[in-house]
């Protein structure tokens, strides 16, 4: 993979809650993150950790109500997305920072055709072009997505999931953007379509040379797509490094319990070994590490203040205050 | 396509069918005899039975009916017993008046309904939403003909604005005259439009096709207009065409207010003087004008939304065209 150590995005201490009825939920609490040109980063979590918001804030298409950026800063190309007016957002939007969303079916709009769709973005960021190059460049984009040209007139209800969602890829990648934000670009999909669109994002992104953030619950696809990773709970990044150092050592106990909970082939397994309880109420965090409830090594000090990220050697960083005892217990544990 | 729109016309027949023996049956349990209307009060006994022969009314009801429905296929629905004039030339007199009356009043609710239902249903929960829901529940709820007899009493009578009664001949009269009935129809109809227009929005505004549109960077206003507005087109259509039937079908309460020459206030006429082939005749071509509405208003539904229009399509395949 072309990797440099050019930095593209650098998202400071982002802070996310929506006001609701039933008080405020804090989606995000203070989420940093660099991204590097060309790099892929997995960011993994279970339902409801922020990976959505992250994205979604990104763009800052967040819905305002409920939604508010409370607080941080999105460094990318020089400036501060967060401070951008909404012009100058809508024009980093599709063209700089795309994104795919979760479910195909439901991302398409049903009344234009897949052209149009496609067509749009190109217009948008490129108001120059006359119709017959914007209908060239569309049907180059579907052609890259391995559709035929011929069906650019069609409605989506005449595609499949997994062609709704090679639609959906030509219209992230149609600008040539640097960052492609994916939201669980697969978890809609039959497993033999999901190899198929993952290849095709993985060719497309080398290509093109787009990062990309993946976000996802399934560490085999992060295994298989990502150079770094992060590890997202309760609105805060707990582990963050290189695909290497989360998989061989694992050290926050959310993501060793992660890795354990994947079934291994070798052994005999009768039961599957979940990380067990919930992750925490949103609108009632608890005081100190977010993790603390469910941890295996939790001590006093655990509850008292919310641990920093420390980094534990090139740049593998974790938010643990046991840190050297979780690892000893992941080194042993094969 | 065309073959679905032949179907629905074909289906119109049971309906109309439906709406005559209806209305038929219950006019002639009506207590009354025509032939006193008629000839009034001071007729003999002869005179009357002569009459009766005469109109058919001693045969057998159902041998009635089928005359009638007979009479109909060809064209005539009837003369009326009041002025001897043919019923379909006095429907057919009055229903430009109507249609006037009906294309200005929907203007007005579409004018007043759909900005108004865009800005609630965006600004959903602000101030804005909650007044305009407020009026448009007023304006549901309030009787047309008392919002008509408001307006006339401050516009006509008060301030002397605009004419209270009946219909201009020339086209500023015309158009004079038409404000305040438009405006008696409209802000009824546009409160329905309104409410139809934001829930329909709502909807849509949720849907994740429109997070898909934001993300391409697409301005606001292209989002709403291209995206939100024409997938949410649908219910509208409906909520509109109902409305506009009903008011082609004559607006029976402000005609009589404001003494507009249409359907309605014949329609009312005749119900008072007992005129039974006329209102027979209006309720018919009520029922027909009403059936063709819904029928423009399934086909522009194709033309909103290309997965009914395939259903369409299937819809009109016989079995023939479907093995070859």
């Amino acid at each position: 993979m072309t990797e440099t150590n050019q930095e593209l995005i650098r998202i400071e201490d982002l802070f996310i809650d929506y006001e609701t009825d039933d008080g405020i939920v804090h989606a995000l609490n203070g989420v940093s993150l660099t991204l590097h040109v060309g790099e892929t980063l997995g960011l993994v979590g279970e339902t409801g950790a922020g990976k959505t918001t992250l994205a979604k804030g990104i763009l800052r298409l967040i819905p305002d109500p409920p939604g508010k950026i409370k607080e941080g800063k999105i460094w990318f190309e020089g400036k501060d997305l967060l401070e951008l007016p909404e012009h100058a957002m809508q024009e980093i939007r599709g063209q700089s920072i795309s994104m795919i969303f979760q479910d195909p079916m439901t991302s398409l709009n049903p009344v234009m055709t897949v052209g149009e769709q496609i067509q749009e973005v190109i217009r948008n960021h490129n108001p120059e072009l006359d119709k017959e190059e914007l209908h060239a460049w569309s049907c180059a984009m579907l052609e890259k997505v391995g559709i035929s040209a011929d069906r650019i007139d069609e409605y989506p209800h005449q595609f499949s999931g997994g062609m709704k969602q090679r639609v959906i890829i030509a219209i992230a990648l149609a600008c040539n953007p640097k960052l492609l934000l994916a939201d669980e670009p697969t978890t809609a999909l039959d497993v033999t379509i999901q190899a198929q669109v993952l290849d095709m994002i993985r060719t497309l992104k080398q290509e093109l040379n787009t990062a990309m953030m993946l976000i996802t619950h399934d560490l085999g696809v992060v295994a298989q797509n990502c150079n770094r990773v992060a590890i997202i709970y309760a609105g805060e990044i707990v582990e963050i490094g290189d695909l290497r150092q989360i998989f061989k050592r694992p050290t926050h106990p959310y993501t060793i319990g992660l890795l354990e909970s994947i079934p291994s082939l070798a052994k005999d397994v009768e039961r599957l070994n979940p990380v067990k309880g919930m992750m925490p109420d949103p609108t009632d965090l608890p005081p100190g590490c977010k993790f603390a409830p469910r941890c295996k090594f939790v001590c006093e000090r655990c509850a008292q203040r919310v641990p920093d990220l420390i980094d534990i050697g090139d740049g593998h960083m974790v938010r643990c205050i046991n840190s050297k005892d979780t690892q000893s217990y992941a080194s042993t544990r094969e | 396509m065309w073959k679905y729109i032949l179907k629905r016309l074909l289906m119109m027949i049971p309906v109309l069918l439906g709406v005559t023996f209806i209305v038929f049956f219950i006019l002639a349990m009506t207590p009354g005899d025509p032939a006193a209307i008629i000839l009034g009060d001071q007729a003999s006994a002869e005179a009357l039975e002569l009459k009766r022969i005469e109109l058919g009314l001693n045969d057998p009801l159902l041998i009635r009916y089928f005359n009638y429905l007979l009479n109909m296929i060809r064209g005539d629905l009837g003369t009326s017993y009041k002025n001897q004039i043919s019923v379909a030339a006095q429907v057919i007199d009055k229903f430009p008046n109507t249609a006037i009356l009906a294309v200005a009043g929907i203007l007005v609710a579409l004018l007043i309904g759909i900005p108004i239902g865009i800005l609630s249903a965006k600004k959903q929960y602000t101030a804005l939403d909650n007044t305009s829901m407020v009026l448009s529940l007023v304006g549901v709820s309030m009787p047309n003909f008392w919002l008509g007899l408001l307006l006339s009493l401050l516009f006509a009578l008060k301030l002397g604005w605009l004419p209270s009664q009946g219909m201009g001949e020339e086209f500023i009269p015309l158009l004079k005259s038409l404000v305040l009935p438009a405006i008696t129809l409209g802000t009824g109809a546009a409160a329905t439009v309104v409410r139809m227009t934001r829930s329909s929005l709502l909807e849509v505004i949720r849907q994740d096709y429109i997070s898909t549109a934001r993300a391409k960077g697409l301005p606001e206003k292209i989002v709403t207009k291209k995206h939100m507005l024409k997938n949410a087109l649908i219910p509208i259509v409906t909520a509109v065409g109902l409305q506009f039937g009903q008011l082609l079908g004559g607006a029976m309460l402000t005609e009589t207010v404001f003494s507009w020459p249409g359907l309605g206030r014949l329609m009312v006429d005749s119900i008072a003087s007992k005129d039974i082939p006329m209102v027979l005749g209006a309720v018919i071509f009520m029922a027909v004008m009403f059936s063709f509405v819904n029928l423009v208003v399934d086909i522009v539904y194709a033309f909103i939304d290309p997965r009914i229009k395939s259903q369409y399509r299937k819809a009109g395949f016989t079995k023939k065209e479907v093995r070859a």
